[in-house]
């Protein structure tokens, strides 16, 4: 509070107050959409910010600048290798979870078509996933997409009795992003290294997208028997538009862009240094955080599902009860539309998301709850809460003060319920 | 009925929709709270997207002599602009002593988005049903009164 910054800001808070009254608003603002996007660490913003301004040099060139660049780039690469348990070499930088997955599917399948051209993948896919499938789908190969069980759950046996001599690719979920359920990754990564054992080929290969497990998941490669790996800067609090393809030694991908020599050929072009530092810094903080804020989150999660279901009438969990992300929560309340109550919470401070068809560009409920069984009506009526480093006791106790008068308000005006 | 905090608009926030979405989202007018305020009119007519599972039910009072809407009741499963465009219809229909069912027939989903302050394009065909739940009402009318 010594610095004069500090007392400048204090006094033009008092100077606004006093001009504009109090604000209207409710100031107070809970975030409960971790999922969908987090803040950047203070500690990663800091770690960024030379490469931002001071160190600017192009990684690829000889000068000092350039090399203290790349280096930085290298370092980067050597720490996430490391929580990751596998070689530098083994980690490719990009610009997302998206690039990544779509690198992953599109790259081996491509380069491999001549050995097979089936493929395994889920119903309940991010996205990223899906949209690749739907592209490979195209160009002449098949997928069998997976329907989970009631609860989003996909089990080994499912995966065993879909493979084919010719299954050169498997890509399922670590945890889905919407329901929050876990899916058996390990388990599923022994299988078919047995498989490959006993069949002595060098495929299916196996690719996880762990955009939504990172900070609370086991990401050791080697345990989960993975090839491929998808990882996210701006689901782990660090910076946007970054991203993680960790891909085994020895499994060619076909490049999805041409240019430069840059990631092994695979992801041409200059280097985002600054935000591969801060991607680094970011699954640095959230490994060391993951076994406390795993256990903290799981406890908050559960007191807030066991209030909401034993307070408010007609409101059903979505997802696994207990193969359930720490930070997940996605209830349907029915008779009243996510969109609705969405912008009410919103209205009151509070940032969650629905799988509610009138948010979507398509209008088209989401296809993970549709996949689940619910029916369109229950999907319209969800909600999603993801909770994240800032949240605490006092603000879901506010949120469930607020909510019961959001639904509360919604059901009168609706024809249902 | 008045909301936890008031629904004023303020311009300085930024807002997916017009004002005058914001204004009827926040504060509905017409609604049916309790059926007991629609057991004495006389048609019910109601709409479902089947794109987005939006639903809206209204009921209508008409005056005998003169064949004007006196009364519009609604309820409504949709997302804001579902619930704005079924309260702001509301209004129009009633206005100065209520349109005539012929009038009242013709009242379009434009009018509607106009008097809105406009509606983003995805969601004027999912929103805007009361037209169509008003018209089935008119139908229903005429067919048992006339």
């Amino acid at each position: 509070m010594n610095c004069p910054c500090e007392k400048l800001k204090t006094l033009m808070r008092q100077v606004q107050k006093m001009w504009f009254g109090a604000p209207q608003k409710s100031t107070r603002f809970i975030y409960l959409d971790h999922a969908a996007a987090t803040p950047l660490d203070a500690q990663v913003e800091k770690a960024m910010q030379p490469y931002v301004q001071n160190i600017f040099g192009n990684p690829s060139s000889l000068y000092e600048q350039g090399v203290r660049a790349q280096q930085a780039v290298e370092n980067s690469r050597k720490n996430v290798a490391q929580i990751l348990g596998a070689l530098p070499e083994e980690i490719i930088f990009t610009s997302g979870g998206t690039e990544s997955d779509n690198l992953a599917i599109l790259g081996y399948a491509r380069a491999h078509a001549k050995e097979g051209k089936h493929l395994i993948t889920t119903t309940i896919e991010h996205h990223a996933v899906l949209g690749a499938m739907k592209q490979l789908e195209r160009e002449g190969f098949e997928v069998t997409y997976l329907l989970p069980d009631q609860n989003g759950f996909i089990t080994t046996d499912q995966v065993k009795q879909t493979l084919r001599p010719d299954t050169i690719f498997i890509s399922i979920m670590y945890a889905n992003n919407e329901i929050g359920t876990i899916e058996p990754i390990t388990e599923i990564g022994n299988m078919l290294q047995k498989y490959k054992q006993e069949t002595k080929k060098a495929f299916p290969v196996f690719h996880t997208d762990a955009c939504q497990a990172t900070g609370y998941l086991d990401l050791q490669v080697e345990k989960l028997h993975v090839d491929l790996l998808t990882l996210n800067g701006s689901k782990m609090y660090g910076p946007k538009g970054t991203g993680i393809l960790y891909r085994r030694r020895g499994t060619k991908l076909q490049p999805l862009q041409f240019g430069g020599s840059q990631e092994h050929n695979l992801r041409p072009g200059t280097e985002n240094v600054p935000g591969i530092v801060g991607l680094a810094k970011a699954l640095e903080i959230a490994e060391s955080l993951r076994a406390k804020e795993s256990e903290r989150l799981c406890a908050l999660r559960d007191f807030f599902i066991k209030k909401v279901l034993t307070s408010i009438p007609h409101a059903h969990l979505n997802g696994h009860p207990i193969l359930r992300l720490p930070n997940n929560i996605h209830i349907s309340f029915v008779g009243a539309e996510g969109e609705a109550m969405l912008l009410y919470l919103d209205h009151e401070g509070i940032a969650v998301s629905t799988g509610s068809a009138c948010t979507s560009q398509s209008l088209d409920p989401s296809h993970v709850l549709v996949a689940i069984g619910c029916t369109h009506e229950e999907a319209h009526s969800s909600l999603r809460f993801t909770l994240g480093r800032s949240t605490t006791k006092k603000d879901l106790e506010h949120v469930l003060n607020i909510l019961p008068k959001v639904i509360q308000k919604l059901r009168v005006l609706s024809p249902f319920v | 009925m008045t909301f936890l905090s008031d629904g004023k608009s303020n311009p300085q926030t930024p807002w997916v929709y017009s004002d005058i979405v914001k204004d009827h989202f926040f504060h509905p007018r017409n609604f049916v709270k309790d059926d007991e305020e629609v057991k004495d009119y006389d048609a019910h007519g109601s709409y479902g997207s089947p794109a987005c599972g939006d639903e809206m039910h209204i009921w209508i009072k008409v005056d005998p002599q003169t064949k004007r809407i006196i009364g519009f009741k609604w309820r409504t499963f949709g997302c804001a602009s579902a619930i704005a465009a079924t309260s702001i219809a509301s209004e129009i229909v009633t206005k100065d002593g209520g349109m005539t069912l012929e009038e009242a027939k013709h009242l379009k989903p434009q009018t509607i988005i106009e008097h809105l302050g406009g509606l983003p394009d995805r969601k004027i065909h999912c929103s805007v049903l009361c037209d169509k739940a008003l018209l089935e009402a008119i139908h229903y009318y005429e067919k048992n009164y006339s």
